[in-house]
């Protein structure tokens, strides 16, 4: 290598440096694009998926659709769906308390318990897609910060009541 | 705490892969699995001489799920989310590689629409994949400003991501058949206004960083591997590109509407990091044009075909290999006809990236080694599954 | 006659109030640097740095400071328990002694040497020691390797150093850095940096690697070497590095101001703020590269030197004693 060769390398070396000096600089001297998160909030929160919730009847938002057939829960991979419904009373048994029982039960229409455990969940959309009758969609409320882990077993039909009352 | 000794290692060969050298100035050195360069918990042996590198050993495992078992523990519907974890970064590809196959074997047609969406999505997270491997890539060589900037551009990109799929990182998007909802109206136009964000800050990557000289003296030279070598270890994708061969799954193999598109296929023929790192660059530009082509064509129609809500595929095997942003991804199902896979197989491209790591770390110093591995842009989680 | 001791011109009285005042200046100016330091990173990188303690995050660093006495000092097994903690101690003494023949202003000198450039490279040589004996004394493989870097490194990143201060020292006929700045003037012409600018560019170049800052950051590559040769050290053990390397960050820029940018000389402003902007200016540009470049590799740090700096440092030095010749 020749000597010119060389000096012009160190050359384009050194400005490669400069350059690179400058677009940091530059950089320095733009305005940050960071969103201080308690202070300012992103925007795009609407499109994200949150737990999953029970959508109302159309006539009666509190009611869930759901006919309580338990397809979302054999579809969830990760088992965090709860449906219950009370178990027909056997002959004999009237006046016991009412036992719940996992859905389905002969004779229920609707559920009477639903929960969904969402530190199990994976957001993965198996329940939503499995449900016959499009009971179940995802929430937009991203921010579940809880102190302990059997309050992310949310209660979606006390969720959904409190939805339609507001 | 017991100090090292050769001896007691050479006693358990579960503790150590390689026996110690026959000299005894040698120092082995465990690299990993807590290593701020290693991505992640690989864990490479190096046996070294003074800072080169006699001999090293990639050590795998520690992230691993057992996800083909989960395969076979799972029906078909509940282990479609499985598939966002395997690669994180490009969760679309794992996503499409493993519904391909099972609509393959169950003879679901995919209509039109699912298929440009499916382009469209999985080329946005090649370029999310890149972004991060080359803002990871340069933490490694120790520049931290890049991958902030990356970020910044990714941050557009995730948010078109997350309006459409609803999540940032672990998508679950594909379903048999075609995607899970349809694209938002303003889909094409994000897309587009992305494209020429990156194209516009493309120029600024290749001043602040591909001419840098520094990186070039880190790059340039460094790990170098031919065809043949390439070729013997099964390494697809940027790494095999980068050996100068122009291979690409969706040219090889041409699945889905891609024939339809119009695009390079990026290779160098040095084969070294610096050549991996060009390619990777180009499929930046690559993915950019699929992206305008697919958007600005995409058809309207549905988005997914008729699927029964519990699928039972008839007896039976079909395998579907997609390109990944790490290389060739291919998963094989097999079924007996219940409503569960007899047998789930992954081929995760990293694996065979990653061995030829041993061959290409001999004799390089310490810092070489580093640059080699984050050139080979291995997701931990996928290597392991 | 010697001076009473009591009296401010007493030699070990200098000596010791001397200390104090930089004992005091490096602390401070350490925290400053720290803050400067995130607050230039973070908005290189398009963030806001540090922000929530204090106005624009000032206090941050007095708050990482309590969090590092408050920790925990953990030896790692079969350290040598000497050299382990002796290792952060020495690396922080010599640099303040450093210090002491800094003209910050014709009147604020703590101590004028004739030889005060010799006292300077001798005490920021010892510097390296610190790094041997915490790399050796961790009982740590990555901070043997980081050890063995640092004594590669600062062997050969001292030659051109030296030489380029050498070739200042001869237009100047002084190694007394207060007689060195008075040669200059306070307009950039008059100064050595401006007259001498190859001098002046190895320098700043071997500065760098002199203080590991990135891009020469080697002995602690925490991408190579997780964090070198002080893997092991926690609390105000790292304390101590961390402070060690800006205190010795502004060594290197306060002796570069002195020698190269007229020193404390300049229109309008005192001398002492003028010092202090010259070498907060220096300073500014190696933090400005260190969040700019990737590091380099080990080899091509040392073809660096030996190959370039060394042989440039050498020539310069030939032209400065030709045209010294001539003009003298
Ligand atoms: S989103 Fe997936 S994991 Fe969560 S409840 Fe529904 S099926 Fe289960
Ligand atoms: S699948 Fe739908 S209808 Fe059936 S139990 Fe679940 S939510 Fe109710």
């Amino acid at each position: 290598m020749s000597v010119s060769q060389l000096f012009e390398e160190a050359y384009t070396g050194l400005k490669s440096l400069v350059v690179g000096l400058g677009i940091t600089g530059k950089a320095f001297c733009q305005p940050q694009v960071t969103v201080i998160y308690p202070k300012q909030e992103v925007d795009n929160l609407s499109s994200f998926r949150g737990h999953v919730e029970l959508i109302g009847k159309d006539d009666d938002p509190s009611v869930p659709r759901c006919v309580a057939c338990g397809a979302c829960v054999k579809a969830c991979p990760s088992n965090c769906l709860t449906i219950q419904c009370p178990v027909p009373v056997k002959e004999g048994d009237e006046g016991k308390p009412v036992v719940m029982g996992p859905a389905p039960q002969k004779g229920s229409k609707t559920p009477a318990v639903v929960i969904v455990d969402f530190s199990l969940c994976s957001l993965c959309g198996q329940c939503a897609r499995a449900c016959p009758v499009d009971s179940l969609q995802f929430s937009d409320n991203p921010y579940m910060v809880r102190l302990d882990r059997k309050e992310f077993q949310i209660d979606l039909l006390a969720r959904l009541r409190r939805m339609a009352a507001e | 705490m017991q100090a090292f000794d050769p001896k007691t290692l050479a006693q358990d060969p579960t503790s150590v892969r390689f026996e110690p050298g026959p000299t005894e100035d040698k120092l082995i050195l465990s690299m990993g699995p807590q290593h701020p360069s290693t991505h992640g918990v690989l864990r490479i042996l190096l046996e070294l001489d003074g800072e080169y590198i006699v001999r090293a050993e990639p050590v795998l495992g520690y992230v691993h799920r057992m996800h083909e078992w989960m395969g076979q523990e799972k029906t078909y519907f509940q282990f479609m989310p499985n598939m966002g974890r395997v690669d994180y970064l490009h969760a679309m590809a794992w996503n499409w590689a493993y519904a391909g196959s099972v609509e393959r074997l169950a003879g679901i047609e995919v209509p039109e629409r699912a298929e440009y969406i499916r382009v469209a999505v999985t080329e946005l997270n090649r370029i999310s994949s890149h972004l991060l491997w080359w803002g990871a890539y340069l933490l490694d060589l120790g520049a931290f400003t890049p991958i902030m900037y990356a970020f910044d551009d990714r941050e557009f990109l995730l948010d078109i991501l997350q309006a459409v799929t609803g999540s940032r990182l672990t998508y679950s998007y594909f379903t048999f058949g075609g995607v899970y909802n349809d694209v938002p109206e303003d889909f094409p136009k994000r897309c587009l206004d992305f494209v020429k964000l990156l194209r516009s800050r493309l120029p600024m990557y290749r001043d602040l960083v591909t001419d840098n000289v520094i990186l070039r003296g880190r790059c340039e030279g460094i790990g170098e591997m031919d065809v043949e070598l390439a070729r013997r270890y099964g390494a697809t994708g940027p790494v095999l590109r980068g050996s100068g061969a122009a291979v690409d799954t969706r040219r090889a193999e041409p699945y889905s509407v891609y024939p339809r598109f119009d695009f390079p296929i990026p290779s160098y023929p040095q084969g070294d990091a610096m050549a991996r790192y060009m390619v990777r660059m180009d499929e930046l530009e690559t993915s950019c044009s699929i992206i305008e082509q697919a958007v600005s064509t995409m058809p309207g129609g549905p988005i997914a075909a008729k699927a029964p809500k519990t699928l039972k595929p008839p007896k039976g095997e079909a395998c579907y290999a997609v390109e990944g942003a790490r290389g060739k991804i291919l998963v094989h199902v097999r079924s007996d006809g219940g409503p569960k896979p007899y047998r789930v197989k992954l081929r995760a491209p990293g694996f065979s990236n990653l061995s030829v790591f041993a061959e290409l770390a001999r004799g390089t110093l310490l810092a070489d080694a580093v640059s080699i591995l984050g050139s080979l842009d291995l997701v931990i989680p996928e290597i392991d599954r | 006659m010697t001076p009473d001791l009591m009296s401010f011109d007493h030699p070990l009285t200098r000596l010791v109030v001397g200390l104090l005042c930089v004992f005091a200046f490096v602390g401070l100016n350490g925290l400053v640097l720290v803050w400067v330091e995130r607050k230039v990173a973070g908005h290189v990188q398009l963030r806001p740095g540090p922000l929530h303690v204090g106005p624009y995050g000032l206090l941050q660093p007095i708050v990482d400071a309590v969090k590092l006495i408050g920790k925990q000092l953990a030896m790692p097994a079969g350290a040598d328990k000497y050299l382990y903690w002796a290792a952060p101690l020495l690396a922080f003494a010599p640099v303040t002694v450093c210090f002491l023949p800094l003209p910050f202003d014709p009147a604020l000198a703590p101590m004028r040497l004739n030889t005060g450039l010799v006292l300077i490279l001798a005490f920021s040589g010892l510097g390296v020691l610190s790094l041997i004996l915490a790399g050796w004394g961790s009982n740590n493989k990555w901070g043997l390797l980081g050890a063995a870097r640092s004594v590669a490194q600062s062997v050969a990143y001292e030659v051109p150093l030296l030489l380029s201060v050498m070739a200042v020292a001869l237009t100047a006929g002084s190694l007394d850095l207060y007689e060195i700045t008075t040669q200059q003037g306070a307009w950039p012409w008059q100064w050595y940096g401006v007259k001498n600018p190859l001098a002046f560019f190895i320098f700043l170049v071997c500065a760098v690697a002199e203080t590991n800052r990135a891009p020469f950051d080697l002995p602690e590559a925490e991408s190579e070497l997780t964090a070198g040769f002080h893997t092991e050290y926690s609390g105000m053990g790292f304390g101590l590095f961390f402070l060690a390397e800006y205190a010795s960050m502004i060594v290197v820029s306060g002796v570069a101001a002195a020698l190269f940018l007229g020193g404390w000389q300049g229109p309008f402003l005192p001398g002492i703020l003028w010092f202090l902007v010259k070498v907060y200016a220096i300073l500014l540009l190696m933090i400005w590269m260190r969040w700019t470049y990737p590091r380099v590799r080990f080899d091509q740090l040392l073809n660096l030197s030996w190959k370039w700096l060394t042989p440039l440092a050498l020539i310069d030095l030939v032209l400065v004693v030709i045209v010294a010749g001539f003009g003298g």
